[in-house]
């Protein structure tokens, strides 16, 4: 039972920063490797906040904002120095790496004596104690559901549809008087605030900060978007969004499978890599970058 | 009135490729008129185009619009007041988003991309009535992407979208080109019905001869980044096909094919 809760603990977490690798990935088609960068940057700024004994729930927003700056630089650097687009994420996710440490003061910040989103004085006297090992979960449903509606919002407004164009086709964008280059950073913007919240919920669940949360993000962010979408694609009525949590969840259990079957935890990155390459070669999806079509 | 001043226009300039494309080239459209353009490839026609809208830059020369200098506008600046359709009928629509969300999009040019919903419920007969007049049957498909629609059907919906809110100009870069023949005709009647309602001054990049003489009141061959030929009015409702094509057959030979 409480793997389970474990996972879907994880799962939901990550499937946050899912949502921004949705945005960057699927919508913009923009291989955004600031990520890896900008998920510790949440969790750093959250750190900090912290240790310094700010309320756990302004760190949220705050986080936010933090990988939102993050994604207009990587933006900035693609856009107005015209560096190609994986390349601008690489800058961007090197110059993170020391800006984290920075801000978190040091490569390891334990948090575990302090109160968080999940577990303070306020919400300990509201929760029955019955409901208690619910307690987390139920927090981190609700934050993700809240993330999930105001993207699924965000998407069906004008700009929304504009981001999406930007994707599709940036001549189209161009076309209506706006400039493609501003809605791609407005993209990244989401995108890296999205994924920042995600490494800030995870610091406070984990009760630590590692300068190495980091590794990986975009591959496990990329699988989650790419089980969710091709799972979900034959059944009816299932928005992107969803599916895409869908996927953090699954990949989460995978995870969690493969450690039970007694793998380490240093075998694990390579373990992601085989999957991922699975998973990519199975989808077709790589083919979409070879636009035929438009 | 738009008009290229004085344009110079080099490809790969320092290198051994180095190409002039124009050289000191003049062209001047009135307001109202339709002008059709011919030539071979690599006669400019495109590249006029692509200067016209901001798409590549000139190395010397103005770009006006009523004796405003737009040289420095960009490409998506210009765009207010112009509207394109190119010979990829990909270019024109969003093939991930429905017919709706596409006349949406449109219907919006101009206005804020803000946090106000996309569609705009009350427009849905508007556009309805819009596609109706294609007789294409998308009025009753509007929750299809526009990504399964045929090639002519994308074109007939990027026609109506860039000429769906106010322009001055309508820039046509070989928009029939892609399509078959019947379906070349419905567009090219679709845009001629649409021009003439919405007096609308379009350069038509054409490589159909009888649409060229066919539509427009100013026809212009360009060769080698130069105008060749330019008949307007009257002149122009004299002209045969044949005559053009005798034209291009004295370019040919000056070319050496």
């Amino acid at each position: 039972m409480s793997i389970i809760i474990g996972v879907l603990e994880q799962g939901m977490i990550y499937a946050m920063m899912a949502l921004g690798i949705y945005i960057t990935y699927k919508i913009l088609d923009f291989p955004d490797l600031t990520v890896d960068g900008s998920f510790p940057l949440g969790a750093a700024v959250t750190a900090a906040l912290m240790v310094k004994g700010m309320n756990p729930y302004l760190t949220l927003p705050i986080s936010f904002a933090a990988g939102a700056a993050a994604g207009i630089l990587t933006g900035i650097i693609h856009v107005k120095f015209k560096v190609r687009d994986l390349l601008s994420g690489i800058i961007m996710m090197t110059a993170l790496y020391t800006i984290n440490l920075k801000i978190a003061g040091k490569a390891n910040v334990p948090l575990f004596s302090l109160e968080n989103i999940f577990d303070n004085k306020v919400l300990d006297s509201i929760v029955p104690e019955a409901a208690a090992p619910y307690q987390t979960l139920v927090m981190i449903l609700i934050i993700l559901l809240i993330v999930k509606l105001l993207l699924d919002g965000f998407l069906r407004t004008r700009s929304g549809f504009l981001l999406r164009a930007a994707g599709d086709n940036p001549v189209l964008v161009t076309s209506l008087a706006k400039d493609s280059g501003k809605v791609k950073i407005l993209g990244l913007a989401i995108a890296n605030g999205l994924v920042a919240l995600s490494g800030c919920v995870f610091a406070q669940w984990q009760r630590v900060f590692d300068i190495s949360v980091g590794t990986g993000t975009m591959v496990i962010g990329l699988a989650s978007v790419i089980i969710g979408v091709n799972l979900c694609r034959f059944l009816p009525r299932v928005k992107d969004t969803f599916a895409v949590l869908i996927g953090s969840v699954i990949y989460r259990a995978c995870v969690a499978a493969a450690l039970q079957l007694g793998l380490q935890a240093n075998d694990m990155k390579l373990i992601t890599a085989a999957l991922f390459f699975i998973i990519l070669c199975i989808s077709m999806d790589r083919k979409k970058k070879v636009k035929a079509h438009a | 009135m738009l008009e290229l001043r004085n344009i110079n226009k080099y490809y790969n300039p320092g290198t051994i490729n180095e190409m002039c494309l124009f050289d000191n080239f003049n062209f001047k459209v009135d307001t109202g008129d339709f002008v059709s353009v011919v030539g071979s490839n690599g006669s400019g026609k495109t590249s006029m185009l692509n200067i016209i809208c901001g798409s590549i830059d000139v190395d010397s020369g103005s770009i006006n619009i009523d004796g405003k200098d737009i040289t420095r506008e960009k490409e998506y600046q210009r765009h207010t007041y112009i509207g394109r359709v190119y010979q990829n009928p990909a270019m024109g629509t969003c093939p991930d988003m429905t017919i709706l969300e596409n006349m949406s999009l449109a219907d919006n040019k101009g206005k804020k991309y803000n946090l106000r919903a996309g569609v705009n419920k009350k427009r849905i007969d508007f556009y309805r009535s819009n596609l109706r007049q294609l007789n294409l049957g998308l009025e009753d498909k509007l929750h299809i992407k526009v990504g399964s629609l045929s090639g002519g059907q994308r074109q007939a919906m990027a026609l109506l979208m860039s000429t769906m809110t106010p322009i001055d100009f309508l820039i046509l870069d070989e928009h029939t080109a892609a399509l078959d023949p019947k379906t070349a005709e419905i567009i090219m009647e679709l845009t001629d019905k649409i021009v003439s309602e919405k007096k609308l001054t379009t350069i038509m990049v054409t490589h159909n001869l009888r649409y060229a003489v066919e539509y427009g009141n100013r026809l212009v061959m360009m060769h080698q980044g130069k105008v060749i030929l330019d008949r307007n009015g009257s002149q122009k409702d004299n002209m045969e096909v044949d005559e053009i094509l005798e034209r291009f057959n004295e370019i040919s030979i000056e070319c050496g094919n």
